[in-house]
Protein backbone atom coordinates (compact mmCIF):
# COMPACT_ATOMS: atom_id res chain seq x y z
CA UNK A 1 0.00 0.00 0.00
CA UNK A 2 2.62 2.61 1.16
CA UNK A 3 4.54 1.78 -1.98
CA UNK A 4 1.89 2.76 -4.50
CA UNK A 5 0.74 5.86 -2.26
CA UNK A 6 4.64 7.22 -2.65
CA UNK A 7 4.66 6.23 -6.39
CA UNK A 8 1.03 8.11 -6.96
CA UNK A 9 3.16 11.66 -5.01
CA UNK A 10 6.47 11.27 -6.85
CA UNK A 11 4.40 11.26 -10.06
CA UNK A 12 2.66 14.30 -9.03
CA UNK A 13 6.39 15.62 -8.05
CA UNK A 14 7.44 14.97 -11.39
CA UNK A 15 4.75 17.03 -12.98
CA UNK A 16 5.10 20.23 -10.80
CA UNK A 17 9.27 19.85 -11.89
CA UNK A 18 7.73 19.34 -15.47
CA UNK A 19 6.18 22.67 -15.07
CA UNK A 20 9.31 24.69 -13.10
CA UNK A 21 11.63 23.76 -16.18
CA UNK A 22 9.11 23.92 -18.97
CA UNK A 23 6.71 27.30 -17.89
CA UNK A 24 7.18 30.23 -20.41
CA UNK A 25 7.48 33.12 -17.20
CA UNK A 26 8.74 33.55 -13.67
CA UNK A 27 5.43 33.30 -12.32
CA UNK A 28 4.53 29.61 -13.82
CA UNK A 29 7.60 28.49 -12.04
CA UNK A 30 6.81 29.86 -8.83
CA UNK A 31 3.47 28.21 -8.85
CA UNK A 32 5.71 25.07 -9.74
CA UNK A 33 7.85 25.09 -6.41
CA UNK A 34 4.48 26.57 -4.15
CA UNK A 35 2.37 23.60 -5.06
CA UNK A 36 5.47 21.04 -4.70
CA UNK A 37 6.24 21.93 -1.30
CA UNK A 38 2.47 21.33 0.01
CA UNK A 39 3.01 18.11 -2.10
CA UNK A 40 5.79 17.46 0.18
CA UNK A 41 4.13 18.20 3.06
CA UNK A 42 1.89 15.46 2.67
CA UNK A 43 4.97 13.09 1.49
CA UNK A 44 6.53 13.75 5.27
CA UNK A 45 3.40 13.13 6.69
CA UNK A 46 2.14 9.74 5.27
CA UNK A 47 6.13 8.85 6.27
CA UNK A 48 5.32 9.81 9.98
CA UNK A 49 2.62 7.52 9.08
CA UNK A 50 4.28 4.59 7.46
CA UNK A 51 7.39 4.45 9.13
CA UNK A 52 5.79 5.27 12.70
CA UNK A 53 8.44 8.24 13.65
CA UNK A 54 6.72 10.34 15.28
CA UNK A 55 9.80 14.08 14.74
CA UNK A 56 8.26 13.32 11.21
CA UNK A 57 5.21 15.07 12.04
CA UNK A 58 7.30 17.95 14.01
CA UNK A 59 9.34 18.15 10.19
CA UNK A 60 5.99 18.29 8.29
CA UNK A 61 4.87 21.68 9.98
CA UNK A 62 8.22 23.23 9.89
CA UNK A 63 7.89 22.43 6.19
CA UNK A 64 4.94 23.73 5.44
CA UNK A 65 5.68 26.96 7.77
CA UNK A 66 8.88 27.22 4.87
CA UNK A 67 6.82 26.35 1.97
CA UNK A 68 4.70 29.45 2.89
CA UNK A 69 7.61 32.01 4.05
CA UNK A 70 9.70 31.20 0.53
CA UNK A 71 6.28 31.68 -1.56
CA UNK A 72 5.46 34.75 0.42
CA UNK A 73 9.55 35.96 -0.58
CA UNK A 74 8.79 34.77 -4.17
CA UNK A 75 5.57 36.96 -4.39
CA UNK A 76 7.29 39.51 -3.37
CA UNK A 77 10.29 39.59 -5.52
CA UNK A 78 7.47 39.16 -8.80
CA UNK A 79 5.97 42.39 -7.46
CA UNK A 80 9.43 44.34 -7.14
CA UNK A 81 8.92 45.34 -4.35
CA UNK A 82 12.21 45.00 -1.27
CA UNK A 83 11.69 42.14 1.19
CA UNK A 84 11.34 44.84 4.26
CA UNK A 85 7.82 46.50 3.82
CA UNK B 1 -5.60 42.87 27.71
CA UNK B 2 -4.61 42.20 24.13
CA UNK B 3 -0.82 40.68 25.17
CA UNK B 4 -2.96 38.37 27.89
CA UNK B 5 -5.19 36.73 25.41
CA UNK B 6 -2.42 36.73 22.73
CA UNK B 7 0.05 34.61 25.56
CA UNK B 8 -2.75 32.33 26.64
CA UNK B 9 -3.45 31.47 22.78
CA UNK B 10 0.19 30.67 22.23
CA UNK B 11 0.72 29.08 25.57
CA UNK B 12 -2.53 26.51 24.01
CA UNK B 13 -1.13 25.93 21.00
CA UNK B 14 2.29 25.17 22.79
CA UNK B 15 0.62 22.49 25.04
CA UNK B 16 -0.93 21.10 21.92
CA UNK B 17 2.56 20.81 20.14
CA UNK B 18 4.35 18.94 22.94
CA UNK B 19 1.23 17.02 24.65
CA UNK B 20 3.26 16.71 27.73
CA UNK B 21 3.44 18.71 31.24
CA UNK B 22 6.82 18.10 31.48
CA UNK B 23 8.63 21.10 33.84
CA UNK B 24 11.45 21.12 31.19
CA UNK B 25 8.33 22.10 28.31
CA UNK B 26 6.32 24.26 30.63
CA UNK B 27 9.59 27.02 31.54
CA UNK B 28 10.37 26.37 27.91
CA UNK B 29 7.31 27.59 26.64
CA UNK B 30 6.77 30.38 28.49
CA UNK B 31 10.05 31.92 27.63
CA UNK B 32 9.14 31.54 24.02
CA UNK B 33 5.80 32.30 24.46
CA UNK B 34 7.06 35.70 26.33
CA UNK B 35 9.49 36.32 23.66
CA UNK B 36 6.27 36.02 21.08
CA UNK B 37 4.04 37.59 22.75
CA UNK B 38 6.30 41.27 23.01
CA UNK B 39 7.19 40.79 19.37
CA UNK B 40 4.14 39.94 18.01
CA UNK B 41 1.71 41.20 20.39
CA UNK B 42 0.91 44.98 18.86
CA UNK B 43 -0.13 43.11 15.68
CA UNK B 44 -2.54 41.90 17.38
CA UNK B 45 -6.33 42.23 17.03
CA UNK B 46 -7.30 45.81 18.09
CA UNK B 47 -10.52 44.38 20.69
CA UNK B 48 -9.60 41.09 21.97
CA UNK B 49 -13.08 40.89 23.90
CA UNK B 50 -14.81 39.57 20.67
CA UNK B 51 -12.70 36.09 21.48
CA UNK B 52 -14.60 35.70 24.98
CA UNK B 53 -18.54 36.27 23.67
CA UNK B 54 -20.10 32.74 23.24
CA UNK B 55 -22.27 33.41 20.33
CA UNK B 56 -19.49 34.06 18.05
CA UNK B 57 -18.05 30.92 18.38
CA UNK B 58 -21.14 28.97 17.95
CA UNK B 59 -21.88 30.61 14.54
CA UNK B 60 -18.03 29.85 14.06
CA UNK B 61 -18.98 25.67 14.70
CA UNK B 62 -21.71 26.60 12.23
CA UNK B 63 -19.13 28.18 9.52
CA UNK B 64 -16.85 25.05 9.56
CA UNK B 65 -18.59 22.13 7.82
CA UNK B 66 -20.77 25.08 5.43
CA UNK B 67 -17.10 26.07 4.48
CA UNK B 68 -15.53 22.29 4.10
CA UNK B 69 -18.51 21.17 2.08
CA UNK B 70 -18.00 24.49 -0.15
CA UNK B 71 -14.50 22.93 -0.75
CA UNK B 72 -15.45 19.53 -1.78
CA UNK B 73 -17.83 20.65 -4.53
CA UNK B 74 -15.04 23.00 -5.68
CA UNK B 75 -12.71 20.44 -5.60
CA UNK B 76 -15.25 18.39 -7.83
CA UNK B 77 -15.89 21.34 -9.74
CA UNK B 78 -12.13 21.45 -11.02
CA UNK B 79 -11.94 17.96 -11.01
CA UNK B 80 -14.24 17.62 -13.76
CA UNK B 81 -12.66 20.85 -15.77
CA UNK B 82 -9.16 19.17 -15.38
CA UNK B 83 -10.48 15.98 -16.71
CA UNK B 84 -12.75 16.91 -19.51
CA UNK B 85 -10.85 16.43 -23.03
CA UNK B 86 -11.96 20.09 -24.13
CA UNK B 87 -11.15 22.09 -21.24
CA UNK B 88 -14.08 23.71 -20.28
CA UNK B 89 -12.67 27.22 -18.95
CA UNK B 90 -13.45 31.20 -19.74
CA UNK B 91 -11.47 32.93 -17.55
CA UNK B 92 -11.83 36.73 -16.17
CA UNK B 93 -11.45 38.98 -13.97
CA UNK B 94 -14.40 40.78 -12.28
CA UNK B 95 -15.52 42.92 -9.46
CA UNK B 96 -17.49 42.30 -6.28
CA UNK B 97 -18.50 44.69 -3.46
CA UNK B 98 -18.81 43.30 0.14
CA UNK B 99 -20.80 44.76 2.88
CA UNK B 100 -18.25 43.60 5.40
CA UNK B 101 -16.13 46.00 7.76
CA UNK B 102 -13.58 45.36 9.45
CA UNK B 103 -10.32 44.05 8.38
CA UNK B 104 -10.57 40.39 9.97
CA UNK B 105 -13.63 39.85 8.50
CA UNK B 106 -12.70 40.99 4.87
CA UNK B 107 -9.55 38.53 5.19
CA UNK B 108 -11.62 35.34 6.24
CA UNK B 109 -14.04 36.37 3.08
CA UNK B 110 -11.22 36.51 0.63
CA UNK B 111 -9.66 33.05 1.73
CA UNK B 112 -13.26 31.32 1.42
CA UNK B 113 -13.49 32.78 -1.61
CA UNK B 114 -10.52 31.26 -2.49
CA UNK B 115 -10.98 27.91 -1.32
CA UNK B 116 -14.78 27.79 -2.99
CA UNK B 117 -15.76 26.78 -6.81
CA UNK B 118 -14.17 28.67 -9.66
CA UNK B 119 -13.43 32.16 -7.78
CA UNK B 120 -9.76 33.38 -6.66
CA UNK B 121 -9.37 36.71 -4.74
CA UNK B 122 -6.30 38.79 -6.59
CA UNK B 123 -7.29 41.91 -4.42
CA UNK B 124 -8.61 44.07 -1.75
CA UNK B 125 -9.50 47.57 -2.40
CA UNK B 126 -11.75 49.15 0.02
CA UNK B 127 -14.90 47.52 -0.23
CA UNK B 128 -14.21 46.15 -3.72
CA UNK B 129 -12.43 42.96 -4.17
CA UNK B 130 -11.20 41.57 -7.55
CA UNK B 131 -12.01 37.96 -8.32
CA UNK B 132 -10.57 35.50 -10.89
CA UNK B 133 -13.45 33.35 -12.20
CA UNK B 134 -12.73 30.44 -13.95
CA UNK B 135 -16.26 30.34 -16.03
CA UNK B 136 -17.67 34.13 -15.68
CA UNK B 137 -21.25 33.94 -15.60
CA UNK B 138 -21.55 37.86 -15.83
CA UNK B 139 -19.47 41.06 -15.44
CA UNK B 140 -22.13 43.06 -13.36
CA UNK B 141 -20.83 43.87 -10.02
CA UNK B 142 -24.11 43.86 -8.39
CA UNK B 143 -25.30 40.42 -9.96
CA UNK B 144 -22.21 38.94 -9.52
CA UNK B 145 -21.56 40.11 -5.47
CA UNK B 146 -24.94 37.98 -5.06
CA UNK B 147 -23.24 34.84 -6.69
CA UNK B 148 -20.11 34.67 -5.01
CA UNK B 149 -20.09 36.40 -1.75
CA UNK B 150 -23.63 36.85 -0.23
CA UNK B 151 -23.70 32.64 1.02
CA UNK B 152 -20.84 33.69 2.92
CA UNK B 153 -21.23 37.35 4.34
CA UNK B 154 -24.33 36.39 6.46
CA UNK B 155 -22.13 33.90 8.57
CA UNK B 156 -19.03 35.97 8.93
CA UNK B 157 -20.91 38.71 10.00
CA UNK B 158 -22.21 37.23 12.80
CA UNK B 159 -18.66 35.78 13.62
CA UNK B 160 -16.95 38.88 13.28
CA UNK B 161 -18.90 41.96 13.45
CA UNK C 1 -14.65 0.69 12.86
CA UNK C 2 -12.60 4.48 12.24
CA UNK C 3 -9.61 2.75 10.67
CA UNK C 4 -11.17 1.94 6.76
CA UNK C 5 -12.55 5.71 7.17
CA UNK C 6 -9.37 7.15 7.45
CA UNK C 7 -7.95 5.15 4.95
CA UNK C 8 -10.24 6.09 2.79
CA UNK C 9 -9.99 9.34 3.09
CA UNK C 10 -6.29 9.04 2.84
CA UNK C 11 -6.90 7.48 -0.83
CA UNK C 12 -9.22 10.72 -1.76
CA UNK C 13 -6.46 12.90 -0.22
CA UNK C 14 -3.94 11.30 -2.70
CA UNK C 15 -6.09 11.62 -5.43
CA UNK C 16 -6.73 15.33 -5.41
CA UNK C 17 -3.04 15.53 -4.94
CA UNK C 18 -2.73 14.02 -8.17
CA UNK C 19 -5.34 15.70 -10.11
CA UNK C 20 -4.05 19.02 -8.79
CA UNK C 21 -0.10 18.27 -10.16
CA UNK C 22 -2.12 17.16 -13.72
CA UNK C 23 -4.10 20.48 -13.49
CA UNK C 24 -1.02 22.60 -13.11
CA UNK C 25 0.35 20.95 -16.55
CA UNK C 26 -3.09 20.95 -18.25
CA UNK C 27 -4.24 24.48 -17.77
CA UNK C 28 -3.30 27.20 -20.64
CA UNK C 29 -2.03 30.16 -17.94
CA UNK C 30 -0.62 31.13 -14.61
CA UNK C 31 -4.11 32.31 -13.39
CA UNK C 32 -5.47 28.99 -13.97
CA UNK C 33 -3.21 26.97 -12.71
CA UNK C 34 -2.55 28.70 -9.78
CA UNK C 35 -6.48 28.30 -9.25
CA UNK C 36 -6.49 24.20 -9.77
CA UNK C 37 -3.66 23.56 -8.41
CA UNK C 38 -3.89 25.46 -4.87
CA UNK C 39 -7.98 24.39 -4.50
CA UNK C 40 -6.62 20.92 -5.05
CA UNK C 41 -3.78 20.35 -3.27
CA UNK C 42 -4.74 22.21 -0.35
CA UNK C 43 -8.11 19.94 0.27
CA UNK C 44 -5.65 16.55 -0.40
CA UNK C 45 -2.95 17.28 1.62
CA UNK C 46 -5.80 18.77 4.34
CA UNK C 47 -7.78 15.14 3.91
CA UNK C 48 -4.64 13.36 4.72
CA UNK C 49 -3.99 15.26 7.67
CA UNK C 50 -7.45 14.32 8.59
CA UNK C 51 -6.85 10.51 7.59
CA UNK C 52 -3.93 10.44 9.93
CA UNK C 53 -5.86 12.17 12.90
CA UNK C 54 -8.21 9.71 12.46
CA UNK C 55 -6.23 6.37 11.96
CA UNK C 56 -3.84 7.73 15.36
CA UNK C 57 -6.29 9.36 17.44
CA UNK C 58 -5.24 11.96 20.70
CA UNK C 59 -1.74 10.76 20.30
CA UNK C 60 1.00 13.22 20.27
CA UNK C 61 1.16 12.64 16.55
CA UNK C 62 -2.91 12.78 15.13
CA UNK C 63 -2.94 16.51 17.37
CA UNK C 64 0.17 17.62 15.50
CA UNK C 65 -1.40 16.19 12.17
CA UNK C 66 -4.76 18.10 12.83
CA UNK C 67 -2.42 20.90 13.46
CA UNK C 68 -0.60 21.08 10.31
CA UNK C 69 -4.18 20.42 8.37
CA UNK C 70 -5.11 23.90 9.96
CA UNK C 71 -2.04 25.74 9.47
CA UNK C 72 -2.22 24.77 5.32
CA UNK C 73 -5.96 25.76 5.34
CA UNK C 74 -5.04 29.06 7.10
CA UNK C 75 -1.85 29.77 4.76
CA UNK C 76 -2.33 28.61 1.54
CA UNK C 77 -4.61 30.42 0.07
CA UNK C 78 -2.65 33.93 1.26
CA UNK C 79 0.47 32.59 -0.60
CA UNK C 80 -1.75 31.83 -3.89
CA UNK C 81 -3.47 35.32 -3.39
CA UNK C 82 -0.02 36.66 -2.61
CA UNK C 83 1.70 34.98 -5.96
CA UNK C 84 -1.51 35.93 -8.00
CA UNK C 85 -1.09 39.56 -6.97
CA UNK C 86 2.37 39.50 -8.09
CA UNK C 87 2.07 37.82 -11.39
CA UNK C 88 -0.51 40.68 -12.05
CA UNK C 89 1.76 43.05 -11.12
CA UNK C 90 4.82 41.55 -13.02
CA UNK C 91 3.14 41.61 -16.21
CA UNK C 92 2.23 38.40 -16.97
CA UNK C 93 -0.62 38.35 -20.13
CA UNK C 94 -3.39 36.27 -19.15
CA UNK C 95 -4.91 33.52 -22.04
CA UNK C 96 -6.53 34.52 -25.47
CA UNK C 97 -9.17 33.37 -24.29
CA UNK C 98 -10.35 35.42 -21.63
CA UNK C 99 -13.39 37.38 -21.15
CA UNK C 100 -13.06 40.03 -19.45
CA UNK C 101 -10.09 42.17 -17.21
CA UNK C 102 -11.11 44.73 -14.65
CA UNK C 103 -8.23 44.56 -13.15
CA UNK C 104 -6.53 45.77 -16.05
CA UNK C 105 -8.56 47.93 -16.52
CA UNK C 106 -8.61 50.41 -13.38
CA UNK C 107 -4.96 49.91 -12.19
CA UNK C 108 -3.13 48.84 -14.99
CA UNK C 109 -4.16 50.97 -17.62
CA UNK C 110 -6.01 48.99 -20.35
CA UNK C 111 -6.48 44.42 -20.30
CA UNK C 112 -3.67 42.64 -19.69
CA UNK C 113 -4.93 39.48 -21.77
CA UNK C 114 -2.98 37.94 -25.00
CA UNK C 115 -3.17 38.90 -28.35
CA UNK C 116 -4.17 36.10 -30.45
CA UNK C 117 -1.71 34.96 -33.04
CA UNK C 118 -3.21 35.25 -36.20
CA UNK C 119 -3.44 32.60 -38.63
CA UNK C 120 -2.03 32.12 -42.27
Amino acid sequence: MSSIIFSILAIGGFLCLYRIYQGPSISDRAVGVDIMGILFVGITALSALFYDLSYLMDLSITLAMFSFIGTLALAKYLEKRSLDD
Amino acid sequence: MRYVIYFIIGFCLWLLLTLSVNLDHLVAGIIVVLLGTIIFGGYFTDKPIKFLQLHRLFWLIIYIPVFIWCMVKANIDVAYRVLHPERPIKPGIIKIKTTLKTNIAKVFLANSITLTPGTMTCEIDGDYLYIHWIWVQTSYVDKASRIIARSFEKYLRRIFE
Amino acid sequence: MISPIGWIIIWIGVFFDILGAVGLVRFPDVYNRLQASTKCVTLGTFGIMIGIFLLKGFSPMGIKALICGGFLLLTSPVAAHALMKGSLHFGTKMWKGSVVDKYGEDKLGGEQIEKPKEEK
